[in-house]
C-alpha cells in the first residue's frame, strides 16, 4: 500500500465556540452536509479506499446517524476515538495510532474544504522522497459580514511567514509571527544552498500533509512535540538544514550528544533512510539532474529529509475554523457539487420566493410569502409565512414563526424565532429562543450556560 | 525495445519456416538449375556457405515454394495456412508501403516483398499436389536422418542436411512487428493500445501539441500532464515503487541510461520483496503492467529493454518447485549481480582501457552528461594524467552545466562552450570522448542529439572520435536515421523567456508553426574511430559479432 489517510476529526473549534457549543465542529452543517463529508469526499473521489478517523464519542455517535455520511461514504472508516477533555494536540493522536500505520500517511483535517488536484501534493512526495508534502493556498478576504463582530477585524490572527525556494516547491523556511519576536532570522547555511528565497506571509495552510512513516516512528520516541502544526512541521523545515551525521557513518559519540542537546526538543534522530540505499544512491550518481545550479554541490544538497509545498493559485481551499470562514465556506461550498438546491423531500409552498442560490434541506417547510435569498436552510425547518430571509444560515430543526425577517445571520440547530422578530447579523446559538418582535443587530445571543466564567 | 515482442513473434513462423525450407532443401538437391553446381559441390564438400549464397538459396526455396502454392491453390488449405504465419510476420495492420522500416539484415528483405510480389513464378517444378509433395519430402528426411546416425565423422551428404539446418537457425530472418511506439499516427493502432491498456487498468497518456509532419509517427507529451493524474492515488493496480520511478522519469528526475536502468532494478527488488503470489499467477504476468506503465510515462531505452529481458529470463530460469522465500532471494542477488557486473565492474574496465588513450597534454572534449564519459575522465585525473576537458553543451536540455560541475569539482580545469562553437573549438581538440545510449547491430551509435554533430565536425577535422559504452547497452535493433524511431520531448521547454518577454508563448495558436525537441539521433559508424567497451577496444562494425557472442553465451 502506497499511503494511509488520515482524518482528524477530535478538534473543538477553538476559535468559533459559540457555533461549537452542541455540534462539535466535524459535524456542523455547511450546505447541509456536514463538515466532515467534505475532507472524506476528496479522498473518495482521489481513490482512497480506507481512512483512518480520530474522533471523539460524540462525533462517533453522530456520525452513525447522520444519513449523509451513511449513505454517501463508501470508504472504509475506521474510527479511533480518543478523549474529548485531554490536551491531545494532532501529534499525540498520531502517536495514539502509531500501530495502525505501516506506510506513509496523508493527515487532512476535518475542516478543509478543496477542490485541489490532490495528486499534485503527493506527486511532490512520490517524485522527490520527500520526508513532507503539504498544500497551501493564497488566503481570500473574507467579504461577508460576521455577526457578533465588533469593529476591526483579525487584529488577533497572526501572520505565517512561509519560505520557499526559486521553483515555489521547496519549503525553506516555516515560522509564526508569535515565535519571531526578534524579527525574522535565517541561517546563513541556507542562505548558502539557497541564494533565492521567497518569503510570502498571505498563505493558508490547509492543514494536509504527506509524511513518511518514519516521520510517525520518531514522533513515538519523541513525546515532547504534541501538534503537527505548530511543532513538527518547524521541526522538519529545520532539520533540512542542521548537520546531520549520517546515520550509515560511525557515530562520535560525544558529538552525538553535544548536536542533540543543541537542538533541545528532541532525543533521538530522525532516521531517514530506505532499503537499498547504496543502489539510491547509484542512481542519483548516474543521473544527469539537479535540482539547482550555481554551486558545485549535488542534486538536493546532499540532504536526505527535504520539504515540500505545492501553493494553490487559483481554486477552492478552505480551513473552516473561525465563523467568518464559516459563512464563506457556506456560501461557496455547494458551488463544488452539482446537486439540486432543493431537497426533494421538502415541502415548499408555490408562492415563495427562493433565490437560485440558496439551498433548501429535506424534510423543510416552508410556507406562502416567504422570500429566501443566498441562504442555506438545514434539515426539518419549518419557515412559517411571510418571513424574509437574507443571506443567512438556518441549521437544522429550526422554527421561525410568522413575519420574521432575518439578515445576515446564522441561527444554530433548533433555535425557536418568535413572531415578528426583526435579525440582523446576529449570531442564535444552539437551541435558543427569540421572543416575539425581538429586535436584535449584530449580537450573539447564546445561553447563560456558554457564557463563561469570569 | 523492439527485440522484445519479435522474440515472441518470430517463434511461430519461424518453426513454420524451418520445415519449408528442409523440404525445399531436399527439393534442391536432387536435381536444380546448372548454375546452383557451385554451391551444391561447396555443400559436398563441406565448405561453409558463403552469406550471398545463403541468401540466394533462401530466395530460391522460397520462389519455388511459391510457385507450387500458386499451382496447388484450390487444391489444399495447407498452402494457405503455411503462407499466413510466414506472410503475416508483417501484420495486417501494417500497411505493405512502409517506405522506411527497421529490419533485421539478410533475410528479411525476402519475407517482406513476399505479399507484394506473388506474380513471379519461375515455374520450373512439375505440378504436383501439395500433400505428395510432403509426404516425398518427409519420407527422404527420414532416410537422410537414418543414413546420418550411421555415419558420425562423414563430412560429405551428412554435413548438407547439417548445415542447412544450422544456419537457418542462426541466421533466421527475424521477422519483426513494428513496434506501437513508432506508429503513432496509425489511428488502429492506436486503438489496439488503448485496448490492451484498459485492460490492464493503465491510463493512456494523451499526446501534446501540434507534432511536426516528419515526427508525427511518435509521441509527444506534455510534463504538465503526468500520467498520475488519471491514477487513483494510493496505487493499487501498479506498485508504489513503479509509480515513483515513473514520475521521476518523466520529470527528468532520472535520466542517463545507467541511471535509468540502475532505478528501474532498483524499483523491481522492490516490487519483487512485495511480492505474494497469488495461487494462479506469476510475477512473469504481472510485470507487463508495470512495463506498460513505465513505457507510458516515458519510452524505454535500449539498457532498459535488455535489463527487463534479464529479469524475465531469470524469473522464467526458477524452478517451479522452488518456496517463495528462496525465489524472491535468488532474484534479488541476481539482479544486484547484474548491476554490478554490467555497470560497476564494466565501468572500471572501460577506465581502465580508456586511460591508456588519454596522453599527458590532451584536450579532449565531452558533449552532453555521460555518466560513464565523466567517470572515465574522473579516474584518469585521479591516475595523474594532465589532460584538460572541452564541455560542449546544447539547449533545451543543457546538461552540460551538470558534466562542468562534476569535472570541476575533481579539479580537472575545464572550458565550457555551446554546440555552436564546435567548428572554432575542434582545432584544439586531440580527442572527442562521446557517450552512448545505444549501440545498433549495424554499428550505428545512438546518442543525446548533437551527438552525431560533433562526430561530424571532429572527422572533418580529423580528430579520433571514441565512444565509450558498456555492453549490455548493445541492441539487436538497426537503424540507419534519427527519423524512424526517437523520442518527442516536451515542446514547451524550447519556450525561453529572456528580459521578462516569452516570445513562443502562444506558439500553439500559430497553425503553421510546430516545435519539435528531439532526444536522440543515431551517428554513423563511419565517424566512430574506435568503441571502447568492457570486453575491449573494438571498430564499430563489432558490434553484431559481441551481440552474436552474447546470444551463444546465454
Amino acid at each position: 500500500m502506497e499511503l494511509q489517510a488520515v482524518l482528524m476529526a477530535a478538534g473543538g473549534g477553538s476559535r468559533m465556540t459559540d457555533l461549537t457549543y452542541n455540534t462539535p465542529k466535524a459535524m456542523l452543517p455547511v450546505g447541509n452536509k456536514p463538515l466532515m463529508w467534505y475532507p472524506l469526499n476528496l479522498l473518495e473521489r482521489v481513490g482512497f479506499e480506507e481512512v483512518i478517523v480520530i474522533t471523539t464519542k460524540e462525533v462517533q455517535k453522530m456520525m452513525s446517524t447522520d444519513p449523509k455520511m451513511k449513505l454517501d461514504v463508501k470508504m472504509k472508516l475506521d474510527v479511533v476515538c480518543i478523549q474529548e477533555d485531554g490536551d491531545m494536540g494532532t501529534a499525540d493522536a498520531l502517536r495514539h495510532i502509531q500501530q495502525k500505520i505501516k506506510t506513509d500517511i496523508l493527515v487532512v483535517s476535518c475542516d478543509l474544504i478543496t477542490d485541489v488536484a490532490l495528486h499534485e501534493v503527493v506527486d511532490l512526495f512520490r517524485a522527490h522522497n520527500a520526508t513532507l508534502a503539504m498544500l497551501m493556498s493564497k488566503a481570500h478576504e473574507f467579504t461577508e459580514t460576521v455577526p457578533g463582530q465588533k469593529g476591526k477585524k483579525k487584529t488577533g490572527e497572526q501572520r505565517d511567514f512561509v519560505g520557499v525556494d526559486q521553483s515555489g516547491k521547496r519549503l525553506l523556511f516555516m515560522a509564526n509571527e508569535a515565535d519571531l519576536e526578534d524579527g525574522l532570522s535565517i541561517r546563513k547555511s541556507i542562505m548558502r544552498k539557497h541564494p533565492r528565497m521567497h518569503i510570502k506571509t498571505g498563505l493558508v495552510d490547509a492543514h494536509l500533509y504527506c509524511l513518511k512513516k518514519a516521520v510517525v516512528d520518531f514522533l513515538a520516541d519523541n513525546k515532547s512535540i504534541s501538534s503537527i502544526r505548530g511543532e513538527l512541521l518547524p521541526y522538519l523545515v529545520r532539520k533540512q538544514f542542521s548537520k546531520t551525521i549520517n546515520s550509515q557513518k560511525v557515530k562520535d559519540d560525544t558529538e552525538d550528544q553535544n548536536q542533540i542537546k543543541n537542538d533541545g526538543s528532541t532525543n533521538h534522530e530522525l532516521l531517514i533512510s530506505s532499503r537499498d540505499e547504496p543502489l539510491l544512491k547509484l542512481a542519483q550518481e548516474r543521473s544527469c539532474w539537479n535540482d539547482h545550479r550555481g554551486d558545485m554541490s549535488e542534486a538536493y544538497h546532499g540532504g536526505k529529509l527535504r520539504c515540500y509545498v505545492h501553493i494553490m493559485d487559483e481554486g477552492l481551499c478552505y480551513r473552516v475554523n473561525t465563523l467568518a470562514a464559516y459563512i464563506e465556506a457556506n456560501r461557496l461550498a455547494p458551488k463544488l457539487f452539482e446537486e439540486p438546491a432543493v431537497h426533494p423531500s421538502a415541502v415548499i409552498s408555490e408562492r415563495c420566493q427562493m433565490g437560485s442560490d440558496s439551498i433548501i434541506g429535506a424534510l423543510c417547510q416552508v410556507a406562502d410569502k416567504t422570500s429566501i435569498k443566498r441562504s442555506t436552510i438545514g434539515n426539518s425547518t419549518t419557515v412559517k409565512e411571510k418571513v424574509k430571509v437574507t443571506n443567512s444560515i438556518i441549521m437544522h430543526g429550526v422554527t421561525i414563526e410568522e413575519g420574521c425577517n432575518i439578515q445576515g445571520s446564522v441561527i444554530c440547530s433548533n433555535a425557536v424565532i418568535g413572531r415578528g422578530a426583526d435579525l440582523k447579523y446576529c449570531l442564535v446559538g444552539n437551541g435558543q429562543r427569540i421572543e416575539q418582535e425581538a429586535e436584535r443587530t449584530n449580537e450573539v445571543i447564546v445561553g447563560t450556560d456558554q457564557l463563561m466564567e469570569i | 525495445m523492439s527485440a522484445e515482442p519479435s522474440v515472441a513473434s518470430s517463434s511461430t513462423p519461424a518453426t513454420q519456416h524451418k520445415k519449408t525450407t528442409r523440404g525445399g532443401t531436399r527439393h534442391f538437391t536432387e536435381g536444380g538449375p546448372v548454375k546452383k553446381d557451385g554451391i551444391q559441390q561447396a555443400k559436398t564438400e563441406g565448405k561453409e556457405l558463403t552469406k550471398e549464397e545463403k541468401q540466394r538459396l533462401r530466395k530460391e526455396k522460397k520462389q519455388q515454394k511459391k510457385s507450387k502454392e500458386k499451382k496447388d491453390e484450390k487444391a489444399s488449405q495447407e498452402s494457405e495456412k503455411e503462407k499466413k504465419p510466414v506472410s503475416s510476420a508483417s501484420p495486417a495492420s501494417q500497411p505493405p508501403t512502409q517506405p522506411i522500416t527497421p529490419k533485421a539484415p539478410s533475410a528479411v528483405p525476402t519475407l517482406v516483398p513476399v505479399p507484394a510480389s506473388e506474380t513471379p513464378a519461375p515455374a520450373d517444378k512439375p505440378a504436383k499436389s501439395k500433400a505428395e509433395m510432403k509426404a516425398e519430402r518427409r519420407a527422404r528426411q527420414e532416410a537422410e536422418r537414418a543414413s546420418k546416425q550411421g555415419k558420425k565423422g562423414e563430412v560429405g551428404q551428412q554435413a548438407a542436411p547439417g548445415k542447412p539446418k544450422a544456419p537457418p537457425s542462426e541466421l533466421q530472418p527475424v521477422v519483426k512487428r513494428l513496434p506501437e511506439h513508432v506508429q503513432v499516427d496509425n489511428p488502429e493502432v492506436l486503438k489496439k493500445l488503448a485496448k490492451k491498456l484498459e485492460r490492464q487498468q493503465i491510463p493512456l497518456r494523451s499526446d501534446y501539441g501540434y507534432k511536426v509532419s516528419l515526427f508525427s509517427h511518435l509521441h509527444q507529451y506534455s510534463r504538465k500532464a503526468p500520467l498520475t493524474q488519471q491514477l487513483s492515488i494510493p496505487s493499487t493496480v501498479i506498485h508504489p515503487a513503479i509509480v515513483r520511478l515513473g514520475l521521476q522519469y518523466s520529470q527528468g528526475i532520472v535520466a542517463g541510461s545507467n541511471a535509468r536502468s540502475v532505478a528501474l532494478l532498483h524499483a523491481f527488488k522492490q516490487v519483487i520483496r512485495d511480492y505474494t503470489t497469488p495461487p494462479n499467477e506469476e510475477l512473469s504476468r504481472d510485470l507487463p503492467n508495470q512495463f506498460n506503465f513505465l513505457n507510458q510515462c516515458r519510452p524505454l531505452s535500449a539498457s532498459m529493454g535488455n535489463a527487463i529481458k534479464y529479469i524475465k529470463k531469470e524469473i522464467s530460469n526458477i524452478p517451479s518447485q522452488c518456496k517463495e522465500e528462496e525465489a524472491k532471494s535468488k532474484l534479488l542477488n541476481c539482479i544486484d549481480r547484474y548491476i554490478d557486473e554490467k555497470i560497476n565492474l564494466a565501468a572500471k574496465a572501460i577506465a581502465k582501457s580508456s586511460i591508456e588513450k588519454i596522453s599527458d597534454g590532451d584536450v579532449i572534449l565531452v558533449y552532453g552528461c555521460s555518466s560513464l564519459v565523466n567517470h572515465i575522465l574522473c579516474e584518469a585525473f585521479e591516475k595523474n594524467r594532465k589532460f584538460r576537458v572541452i564541455v560542449v553543451d546544447s539547449r533545451p536540455r543543457l546538461e552540460g552545466r551538470e558534466a562542468l560541475r562534476r569535472l570541476v569539482q575533481r579539479g580537472i580545469s575545464c572550458t565550457y562552450v555551446l554546440i555552436s562553437a564546435v567548428s572554432y573549438i575542434l582545432p584544439e581538440v586531440s580527442k572527442v570522448f562521446l557517450g552512448a545510449h545505444a549501440l545498433l547491430a549495424n554499428g550505428y551509435v545512438m546518442s543525446r542529439v548533437g551527438t552525431s554533430q560533433i562526430a561530424l565536425v571532429a572527422k572533418a577535422f580529423n580528430v579520433p572520435v571514441l565512444v565509450c559504452c558498456e555492453t549490455y547497452k548493445f541492441c539487436e535493433r538497426v537503424q540507419t536515421d534519427s527519423f524512424v524511431s526517437n523520442e518527442l520531448d516536451d515542446p514547451d521547454d524550447l519556450i525561453v523567456t529572456r528580459k521578462g518577454k516569452t516570445q513562443l508563448e502562444h506558439w500553439q495558436e500559430v497553425p503553421s508553426l510546430g516545435l519539435l525537441n528531439l532526444v536522440y539521433d543515431v551517428t554513423p559508424p563511419d565517424f566512430v574511430d574506435l568503441v571502447i567497451t568492457d570486453l575491449g577496444m573494438i571498430p564499430c562494425t563489432s558490434v553484431p559479432v559481441v551481440l552474436r557472442v552474447k546470444n551463444v553465451d546465454q
